[in-house]
């Protein structure tokens, strides 16, 4: 066909069932006898959204003030100062902890550095992505807004929009299958417990996964609490 | 041939003033609407070709996502760099965006073109033609008006004060100088059939299938003025302007707010205007499907109401081909544009309408149009094979001399 050729192929797109769009994560989805029509669909295991601090399952805190966090972030809006632990009522376990930590949500990009950098899995990102704030001051987020609460849960502000299922799965590329791709790894768990989760166990393995997908479940909004 | 519009004989009341005044009002809001439909009708296209979705979150299957944008657009920062020439930054929108609506008005958008109606309809008791006005010049304006667009695009880079638009608005110039002669060498053989410039009496001479102008002119034109048309437009795949991998957006880059839109919806308009004209000079526009004696009448509709459904139904065609040529044909390069444009377009344009010339003369003086006809081609093709050898020696001269092209 020449030049024509071309032209036959997009033509024949019409129509097909091979859209390979998905519907936006934080849209409305099909809220049939739903008054309010505010259900939203499902979003994705790791989505990367708003930050969380963790604290060990004694309740200590997990970040040590390293700023590995800090120094790593391509965007610069990560503050944090360490300071030496009281030895009498230390706020982590060790000799240090992160005493100032700022995220400023004006300048955050989510690309999860800042989770991959730390050492002792104290940020994590939850699956929130929807806060709009109205003040700079609000955008600035501190120390005492991203820690986890007493159950282990993010602090939830009054103008976030939590979701069902947002706050439970806050740590999600730690639990993907192997660290540096290496397959051995697969299934092993190599990190520590958390508040109010205890130690999370791994995500399912690779062919698991696609066995589900395909057997009808979405693997999107799917996971192991 | 010209026929004034019938509104305009005779005394000239109040009335007629305030019929002429809701025409243009009509041709008006027809033009934003369809340039907004346009605009979603080719990203929904184009995403089904794409296998995406497109828009579906404003309205019904996202038919609102033109009004959405317009109205984010609209309450934008509007940005003037430094450096700029800041009254010519602000005129070359307007540039651009008047003579593609002006463009619309003289285009017969519907009317009755059966045998001795003339394009007339009847509405509230006035006669009128369907279109708000029918100048005797009717197609030179579109000519003049189309090149009135390029200083839009060319003062807008220009008075930018940056060097992409400058270098987008260079490349405008140049495109759309060396089409237009394309363009309006294509047209003069629609013109040379139709014998009058006036878009009513070109329609109006296109009452048969056999005497729509792609075939009596015999297609040639008609693709030549598609391509042309396409290059005039800035489209795809001649839409070196603002080729995003090049040059950031072209001449609009610098602009913003309420100018940008003014530019966005200029291009979709004159893409709905080019494809008017298209449907006006080739098509016969709002005239019926009339093979001989057998006209397709579309049932229970007044003859009246026909013609812009027609219009409306060619019109389509033109719109679905200007985005189905997007979503296929990758950007050329500069030089092959130009080497399009000046090496074959432009010489089979001329060769064409000597040919139909000679064809005219044959006819009134009633010479073997056969024979004229044979003349004719083997002459084109001589001259071809002709143009085509010193092409080719010239390449093999400047490639020997080292030259990139």
């Amino acid at each position: 066909m020449g030049y024509l050729g071309g032209f036959l192929i997009t033509a024949a797109q019409h129509g097909r069932r091979n859209k390979v769009t998905t519907e936006y994560s934080g849209g409305r989805g099909k809220a049939k006898g739903n008054v309010a029509h505010d259900v939203k669909i499902a979003k994705p295991e790791r989505l990367h959204g708003r930050h969380v601090l963790n604290r060990y399952e004694d309740g200590m805190e997990k970040c040590i003030g390293c700023e590995l966090c800090a120094a790593v972030c391509p965007a610069k809006c990560i503050h944090v100062r360490g300071r030496d632990n009281d030895p009498e009522n230390p706020t982590s376990p060790g000799e240090r902890f992160g005493w100032i930590y700022e995220i400023n949500y004006l300048r955050c990009i989510h690309c999860d550095l800042c989770v991959e950098a730390c050492p002792t899995e104290a940020i994590t990102e939850s699956k929130l992505f929807e806060f709009s704030f109205t003040s700079r001051a609000d955008a600035v987020y501190t120390k005492a807004e991203l820690l986890v609460d007493d159950n282990g849960m993010p602090q939830k502000m009054p103008w976030e929009d939590w979701r069902d299922g947002d706050d439970l799965l806050t740590s999600g590329w730690m639990r993907a299958t192997a660290p540096s791709g290496d397959a051995s790894f697969e299934g092993v768990v190599g990190w520590s417990g958390e508040l109010g989760h205890g130690v999370r166990t791994s995500e399912p393995a690779q062919p698991e996964r696609d066995g589900a997908a395909t057997a009808g479940t979405r693997a999107v909004g799917r996971g192991n609490h | 041939m010209f026929a004034l519009d019938p509104l305009l004989i005779g005394d000239f009341s109040l009335g007629d003033l305030l019929f002429v005044i809701v025409k243009v009002l009509i041709a008006f809001v027809a033009g934003l609407v369809s340039t907004m439909l346009m605009v979603w009708f080719e990203r929904k296209v184009i995403a089904g070709m794409q296998n995406r979705v497109g828009p579906n979150k404003a309205g019904p299957w996202g038919i609102l996502q033109t009004l959405a944008d317009g109205i984010k657009l609209f309450f934008k920062e509007d940005l003037i760099p430094e450096r700029s020439d800041r009254f010519v930054f602000k005129l070359a929108p307007y540039m651009a965006f008047v003579p593609a609506f002006m463009i619309w008005c003289v285009i017969p958008l519907g009317g009755d073109f059966r045998t001795g109606h003339n394009g007339v309809i009847k509405i509230a008791g006035k006669a009128s033609l369907a279109q708000v006005s029918d100048p005797p010049v009717g197609i030179l304006l579109v000519l003049m008006l189309s090149a009135i667009a390029v200083y839009g695009i060319m003062l807008a880079g220009w008075s930018s004060g940056s060097k992409y638009p400058l270098l987008g608005s260079v490349r405008a110039s140049a495109q759309m100088v060396s089409y237009e002669a394309a363009l309006g060498l294509s047209l003069s053989a629609v013109l040379l059939v139709a014998g009058t410039l006036s878009t009513n009496g070109i329609v109006n001479a296109q009452s048969d299938v056999s005497r729509w102008h792609i075939v009596a002119t015999g297609f040639v034109p008609f693709v030549i003025f598609v391509i042309a048309a396409t290059a005039e437009m800035n489209r795809p795949p001649f839409d070196l302007v603002e080729a995003e991998q090049e040059l950031v957006g072209g001449f609009n880059t610098e602009y913003s707010s309420i100018r940008f839109a003014l530019f966005f919806l200029a291009e979709f308009m004159n893409t709905v205007t080019m494809s008017a004209i298209i449907v006006t000079l080739f098509l016969g526009g709002p005239q019926p499907i009339a093979i001989g004696k057998h006209v397709l009448d579309i049932p229970l509709i007044p003859n009246g109401i026909e013609g812009f459904i027609w219009f409306f139904l060619k019109l389509l065609i033109f719109l679905y081909m200007f985005v189905w040529f997007r979503a296929t044909l990758p950007r050329l390069r500069y030089d092959q544009l130009m080497d399009l444009g000046w090496k074959v377009l432009i010489p089979l344009a001329l060769g064409w309408f000597m040919l139909l010339a000679a064809l005219r003369v044959a006819r009134d003086e009633g010479w073997n149009r056969v024979l004229v006809g044979g003349v004719g081609f083997a002459v084109l093709a001589a001259c071809f094979m002709l143009l085509n050898a010193a092409h080719r020696v010239s390449a093999k001269n400047r490639a020997e001399e080292g030259a990139m092209f």
